[in-house]
């Protein structure tokens, strides 16, 4: 390996790099989304809504995410339907993500049992307020660990956004090994780099994740 | 008239299997009134009706006048003057003991912090808990649960309150703590509906007692000493007797 | 029709190409499959003995996998090889290595996590009656813990050949590969055969995957 390429490589990387968390982040920003309203449909069983949410979650769980983006980026324009490859990136990122999302908040907030929200509707509270301060800080709380899981697989799942063209970590190193040939150099920057990207998310995770499991409420 | 809560002809059921038919009963303001009876024999049921958390299929329940619907809109305002406690608490395990008191007279009530605050503190004091404010429902016992969850009832200020068996999940010698606050909210004048299993509590708290059997209300007195001395009905009289039986053993 | 691109689907050996490149996909699944369940018993029963040193290794194999894309570890051990090694793998290889790799983590974390659940007894009782460790494993927990482990390991497939699809980045010809080279071949015929080849082989991912996640949900459900 050669320590001059390596350094010379690196300020390709790091531009990738943040190409890579903006799209990955702005992706898991809308899968969130995604996953808590979705969940909340199936909370409150609302007539159809309900069965699209389901489809969807089928859909989406079923597909690789590569085909996801190949539909919406290749086959879309097709049919007049034109979005750019960011965009792409972190709608295809969302729509996988969020068919995740919807299956960690539905877990738990079935973990939360029918008569908290008995005791609470018996002090006054509306069926809405029920949710916003009874149900959801504790089914959130409950998916903490279903939560760090999915954000560290959608981070990894950013490494398909190449195929779109998406100059992020893989296709920055694809591309400099296709002009240089300095492989063995690329590979282990490609391999720092998503450590970088992944391992302060892992750590985190895995302290909230312990925080949650072991402690819960009150320690 | 001061009937708080009025049930007439109350019937309901579950899947075709009648659990309660033709159910009536009025209570006065500051009137305790203690329901007993054998498990299953539908007196958990009323009292969820009675606070909206069951559809009814037929009757009708009022509470200060106005008529309880879980399908009615002011179905919220109405359950401010009903308070239910429960057999398992039911605290909320998010919130401290001092923020589970005060979040529905915030949320739903929209008192100041400060003032509802200043009461939950009071009430807490009284309960001997005031030591325990800042502490998470899960660090305390289930007799000092049962406490909180009755402060939190009272803090909405309802005009009247459900115990729904709330001692029957507690230790031995946690259950005299949790009845002697009920017996303290007795003799301050607040009206109360007790479903329990504590026979000699049952007859030192109320005015009136009713004895549930098999979904319809079989004896129903004010003189409470003649009812555990000698019943009317033959039905309360073998479950009094079963009754003495088991606690003797 | 034409303006969708589904004709394009049914012109010459298309379909025919198509479903053989899924037949790649499949296959490569299949097999990884297989090896990281065989794999993944043996990690997964490691990973619950008590050899610090032996613990560590597995729990770095463990991050690695847990913290690494599949295409990043693809790209290493197809083209890194070469480079370091002068070892030319090919790519159905290179992905079956890697996939196997990866799914043995995934199955041996999913093993340790059932045996865990076996309570402690179990063990001593069997000690107890003269099985010694392995015996104990094969015999008295293993068997204990199938009816957790099947659903997950149903589950494994699906999410392996979903997986597959990223195997079209280092050559192989897949279903993905394939699906291109049509769209590239028509390309003046029919300009619209993107939307109808991708929409059809996201339809074949979704037909195969999705029965075979119903079947893992409903066994889960069932011997839960």
């Amino acid at each position: 390996m050669d320590k001059d390429v390596i350094i010379s490589y690196i300020p390709h990387f790091k531009e990738a790099l943040f190409l890579t968390l903006k799209i990955g982040w702005l992706g898991i920003l809308l899968s969130l989304i995604i996953g808590l309203v979705g969940a909340s449909l199936l909370h409150f069983k609302v007539k159809f809504l309900q069965k699209i949410v389901g489809i969807y979650i089928e859909i989406f769980r079923n597909t690789p995410l590569l085909i996801q983006l190949f539909f919406i980026y290749f086959a879309l324009p097709k049919v007049g339907i034109q979005i750019t490859a960011e965009k792409c990136g972190v709608l295809g990122l969302g729509l996988l993500g969020g068919a995740y999302m919807i299956e960690t908040f539905r877990s738990g907030l079935e973990a939360v049992t029918t008569i908290q929200t008995e005791s609470a509707l018996s002090l006054g509270f509306s069926k809405a307020k029920t949710f916003r301060y009874i149900i959801l800080p504790q089914a959130l709380s409950m998916s903490i660990p279903g939560l760090v899981a999915n954000i560290i697989f959608l981070l990894k799942e950013t490494s398909v956004f190449s195929t779109i063209s998406l100059m992020d970590l893989m296709f920055t190193a694809k591309d400099l090994i296709g002009m240089y040939a300095k492989t063995t150099e690329n590979l282990f920057l490609l391999v720092v780099f998503y450590l970088i990207m992944l391992i302060p998310v892992s750590i985190i995770g895995a302290i909230v994740e312990r925080k949650v499991r072991y402690a819960g409420f009150g320690d | 008239m001061n009937e708080l809560l009025d049930v007439k002809y109350l019937h309901k059921e579950f899947d075709n299997n009648v659990v309660l038919k033709d159910i009536n009963l009025s209570v006065k303001k500051g009137e305790v009134v203690v329901i007993i009876g054998p498990s299953g024999c539908g007196k958990s049921t009323f009292l969820r009706c009675l606070n909206g958390l069951e559809e009814i299929q037929s009757g009708v329940i009022r509470v200060d006048g106005l008529e309880v619907n879980p399908k009615n809109k002011d179905i919220v305002k109405l359950r401010q003057k009903i308070g239910m406690v429960f057999q398992s608490y039911e605290l909320f395990p998010h919130l401290s003991v001092i923020d589970n008191l005060i979040i529905a007279p915030m949320k739903v009530q929209k008192r100041k912090r400060e003032e509802v605050t200043k009461e939950a503190l009071k009430l807490l004091d009284r309960v001997d808990l005031l030591d325990k404010k800042d502490m998470y429902p899960r660090q305390l016992s289930g007799g000092q649960k049962q406490r909180v969850a009755i402060v939190r009832a009272l803090l909405v200020h309802p005009e009247i309150i459900l115990f729904d068996e709330v001692t029957a999940a507690l230790d031995p010698e946690m259950v005299y703590e949790v009845l002697e606050t009920m017996q303290e909210l007795a003799r301050q004048g607040s009206t109360m509906i007790i479903v329990t299993h504590e026979m000699n509590f049952a007859k030192a708290v109320a005015d009136k007692i009713i004895f549930f059997d098999k979904g319809e209300i079989v004896e129903e007195t004010d003189d409470v000493e003649g009812f555990f001395a000698s019943p009317k009905t033959e039905r309360a009289a073998k479950f009094l007797d079963r009754f003495q039986f088991t606690t003797r053993l | 029709m034409q303006a969708l691109g589904i004709d394009v689907l049914f012109k010459g050996t298309n379909l025919f190409r198509l479903l053989q490149g899924l037949w790649v996909s499949i296959e490569i699944s299949l097999i990884s499959v297989v090896i990281s369940i065989v794999l993944g018993l043996i990690v997964g029963i490691l990973m619950t003995i008590d050899r610090p040193f032996l613990r560590i290794i597995l729990k770095i194999y463990l991050e690695v996998v847990r913290i690494m894309p599949q295409m990043v570890l693809l790209f290493i051990v197809y083209f890194g090889t070469t480079r370091v090694f002068g070892w030319d793998l090919s790519a159905e290889f290179s992905a079956i290595f890697v996939f196997s790799f990866w799914g043995t983590a995934e199955m041996g974390d999913l093993v340790r996590g059932a045996i865990k659940t076996i309570p402690k007894i179990q063990f001593e009782s069997s000690l107890a009656l003269g099985f010694n460790t392995v015996q104990t494993f094969v015999v008295i927990i293993i068997p204990q813990t199938i009816r957790r482990l099947i659903p997950l390991a149903i589950n494994l497939i699906t999410r392996m050949i979903k997986t597959t699809s990223l195997v079209m980045m280092i050559g192989n010809v897949e279903v993905l590969k394939v699906a291109q080279q049509i769209i590239e071949a028509n390309r003046n015929t029919s300009p619209n055969a993107a939307f109808g080849v991708f929409a059809f082989v996201f339809f074949l991912y979704f037909i195969i995957c999705w029965p075979i996640s119903r079947l893992s949900i409903y066994l889960e459900k069932r011997w839960a």
